[in-house]
């Protein structure tokens, strides 16, 4: 069952002998746009297969895919290269931030022609009302509750640059997913909020973006970075980028962010609307149906996403059942190394995903399956273990005495007594983590390993809630098929006399 | 012949048994009695390896009690415990035929030795179908003993077999045991705070009390000749108040 999901996964790979370019993009609309102008780009010029690992967890991420080479170029902002990636402490212009990333063998080059840079916003009436135009106007209102992105407030040059450099008076601020930011401040529940420049909500959430008076915000000139031997793998392709310089207005940017976010067109077409067509904007965005949700739900993904979020849930799961069941049974047999083993698995549970994604996509140099399996495998580990501990532990003394006294050697002890004994323990272990699992496994999409995630990350970033559903509802529906089938292996596998 | 020299056991400060020497008559029933927390339990399974010693040695036949041999010296002693002992997940069939399917004794051998030990203890041989959570305490108790006789061990040693019964049930194995230890003449060791009990089945009567051996000899030694006053105490703690019908 394994080996066929796994060949069937790995069956088009295989077969394309056809070259391949891979184009990353981050997990927002315009990223996914860009991504998808990238690799249609490359695509038409005939020369290369551009395969687009779309919506990757954030820019540590996206960028350790880039310099592992599981993706050769994707859209980044020169302000992020200069502060993130490059930990300048000033901007910098195209040809010095080229010759810092040179010696990791990565370039940047083909400025589209826009600058999407950081804006605080609120609410029209409200800025109105307590006559805020400009961030300074801020620092006299120390009541304000700003929701920042995660990202953003976790930058170098972000919120506690800006704080300083503005002199807000606000306390922590309330960390936000960007796409949930816009309903948050809607509802009133934060009163600022980060956005971009090129954002396309700002008119239909009636948002005042506030005047940087101080020059804090540097320019974030949007790019291609890439790695430095693109151009000789794929001359036709790079010729083809370079056409796109500069022709990308902060105007057409924000159009066609506007196209897939408030008008439901697909990343796809929106890139194909602007090749078609580069040079003239379309006057007014149409309004595009959005998919229905039980059209979205049985797209045809469906059957791929399924196949992809079984084999993250059942290999790691394999994984975690090889290791965990060992574990649990040295920490049985010594409370020195139970005190070890469970600490730390206690302690790998609470490593945030991302970092640990981050953090595997370093340590093994590729993004995708692999490291995703890994991260699930070490979440999946701490009810294994516990449970295998917990059920071995808790045999009665007389049971392991009389085994003893019988004269079985500890190995046969462990087969015939205390496994079956804890049979019951261990495999409620494994069900909660295959449950969990299933939960979990939605998170590999940040690092293009596919899954139900793929529909949720991608909902997430447009704001389109079907489309989050449309992932959301597969993923309950699988962990309770899965809750079923163990239950119903329960049955078979617990010996009669302990049920 | 099972002979336990200057053995010993500390838990921390707590002497659970002090440096004991016992020798065990081969063939005959020696009853271990007195008081919880006597030492009468830590010096039964010292036999059996469960408790290791803090000095001296066990002697099993003329081998000395090692981690070497301990587990085909355990294959020539039988231990049960109260209400048997037996593991849940198996049919009573399976619990005492597990040590002899474990050493790839025969099928029929087996099933000819379970019949023979059915009979022994008066089991009906469809009870072995069950899981012990389907028999009564006595059934499971005889099951237990049928497990420790499979492999027709020399010696038998027993921890309060009986002390979860009821009176009829555990008057009625009385007289069984009693009568399966004669027709065996296996060597039986017997744990029991009943003195009752020890005089129906104890060759040898062992009274111990706070870790050390008080008193070892006959039932008419501990009776009459006493070593200490509270030999005398215990006996007489046990009187019955009943007139004998």
């Amino acid at each position: 069952m394994m080996l066929r999901l796994i060949t069937l996964l790995l069956l088009p790979a295989l077969c394309l002998a056809e070259p391949v370019l891979n184009v990353g993009s981050k997990r927002f609309t315009e990223s996914y746009i860009l991504g998808e102008i990238i690799a249609q780009t490359v695509n038409a010029a005939g020369e290369a297969r551009a395969v687009h690992k779309q919506g990757l967890g954030n820019t540590g991420i996206v960028f350790a895919a880039l310099r592992s080479g599981a993706i050769d170029v994707y859209p980044e902002y020169t302000g992020t290269i200069a502060f993130e990636l490059l930990g300048r402490k000033t901007p910098a212009g195209l040809e010095e931030i080229g010759r810092e990333l040179a010696p990791l063998g990565l370039g940047v080059a083909v400025p589209l022609g826009f600058d999407n840079t950081y804006a605080l916003a609120m609410r029209e009436e409200r800025a109105a009302a307590l006559g805020i135009s400009s961030i300074s106007d801020l620092s006299r209102h120390a009541d304000l509750r700003p929701g920042i992105s995660q990202e953003f407030l976790n930058r170098k040059d972000g919120w506690p640059a800006l704080q300083q450099a503005y002199r807000l008076p606000f306390p922590a601020p309330r960390g936000l997913d960007h796409g949930l930011a816009y309903e948050a401040l809607t509802s009133g529940q934060v009163d600022v909020i980060d956005i971009y420049t090129t954002d396309a909500k700002i008119g239909k959430y009636h948002l005042r973006a506030l005047a940087d008076d101080r020059g804090f915000f540097p320019a974030y000139n949007a790019v291609l970075i890439y790695r430095l031997d693109l151009p000789q793998r794929f001359p036709g392709s790079w010729a083809a980028l370079q056409q796109l310089q500069g022709r990308i207005s902060t105007q057409r940017m924000i159009a066609l962010n506007a196209e897939v976010e408030l008008s439901g067109m697909s990343f796809a077409a929106a890139a194909g609307q602007f090749l078609a067509a580069p040079e003239t904007a379309p006057g007014r965005a149409a309004r595009h149906d959005r998919a229905s949700f039980a059209a979205m739900l049985f797209g045809a993904d469906l059957g791929r996403l399924t196949l992809q979020h079984l084999l993250l849930v059942f290999a790691s799961l394999a994984l975690s059942v090889a290791a965990g069941i060992p574990f649990g049974i040295w920490a049985s047999r010594s409370s020195r190394a139970a005190y070890w083993i469970l600490a730390s698995v206690g302690v790998l549970q609470t490593i945030p995903s991302l970092a640990l994604l981050a953090f595997l996509i370093t340590l093994m140099g590729t993004i995708g399956t692999a490291p995703a399996i890994i991260a699930l495998f070490l979440y999946a580990l701490l009810p294994i273990v516990r449970n295998t501990h917990s059920g071995l532990v808790d045999i009665a003394m007389p049971l392991r005495e009389s085994a003893q006294a019988l004269g079985l050697p500890a190995a046969a002890r462990l087969r015939l007594i205390e496994l079956p004994l804890a049979a019951r323990s261990i495999l409620a272990g494994i069900k909660t983590s295959a449950v969990i699992n299933v939960g979990t496994a939605t998170i590999a999409a940040f690092i293009g390993a596919g899954g139900y995630g793929e529909r949720i990350v991608a909902g997430l970033a447009v704001n389109d809630n079907a489309m989050l559903l449309a992932g959301a509802v597969p993923a309950a529906a699988l962990a309770l098929l899965i809750q079923w089938a163990f239950d119903a292996l329960e049955r078979r596998v617990i010996p009669e006399g302990l049920r | 012949m099972i002979a336990l020299e200057n053995v010993s056991k500390t838990y921390g400060v707590h002497a659970a048994l002090w440096p004991t020497t016992l020798e065990i008559e081969q063939g005959r029933t020696t009853v271990l009695i007195g008081p919880s927390g006597c030492g009468k339990s830590t010096l039964l399974r010292m036999i059996v390896g469960l408790i290791h010693s803090d000095s001296g040695r066990v002697v099993i036949g003329d081998e000395v009690l090692h981690p070497d041999n301990i587990e085909r010296l355990r294959h020539g002693i039988g231990y049960v415990i109260q209400e048997g002992g037996l593991f849940p997940h198996l049919t009573a069939g399976r619990n005492v035929a597990l040590l002899a399917r474990f050493l790839k004794h025969g099928e029929d051998w087996i099933a000819g030795r379970m019949t023979a030990l059915a009979n022994l203890v008066r089991i009906p041989v469809e009870l072995l179908q069950r899981f012990p959570r389907d028999l009564s305490g006595g059934q499971r108790q005889r099951i237990g003993l049928m497990r420790a006789l499979m492999l027709d061990p020399p010696v038998l040693l027993l921890d309060e077999p009986l002390g979860a019964l009821d009176p009829i049930t555990r008057y009625g194995l009385q007289d069984e045991l009693k009568a399966i230890f004669g027709a065996l003449g296996k060597t039986v060791v017997l744990v029991t705070h009943d003195m009752n009990e020890a005089a129906f089945f104890g060759d040898t009567i062992v009274m111990m009390r706070e870790g050390r051996i008080v008193q070892r000899g006959r039932l008419d030694d501990l009776l009459h000749r006493p070593a200490e006053e509270y030999v005398r105490d215990f006996i007489r703690a046990q009187r019955t108040t009943l007139p004998t019908p």
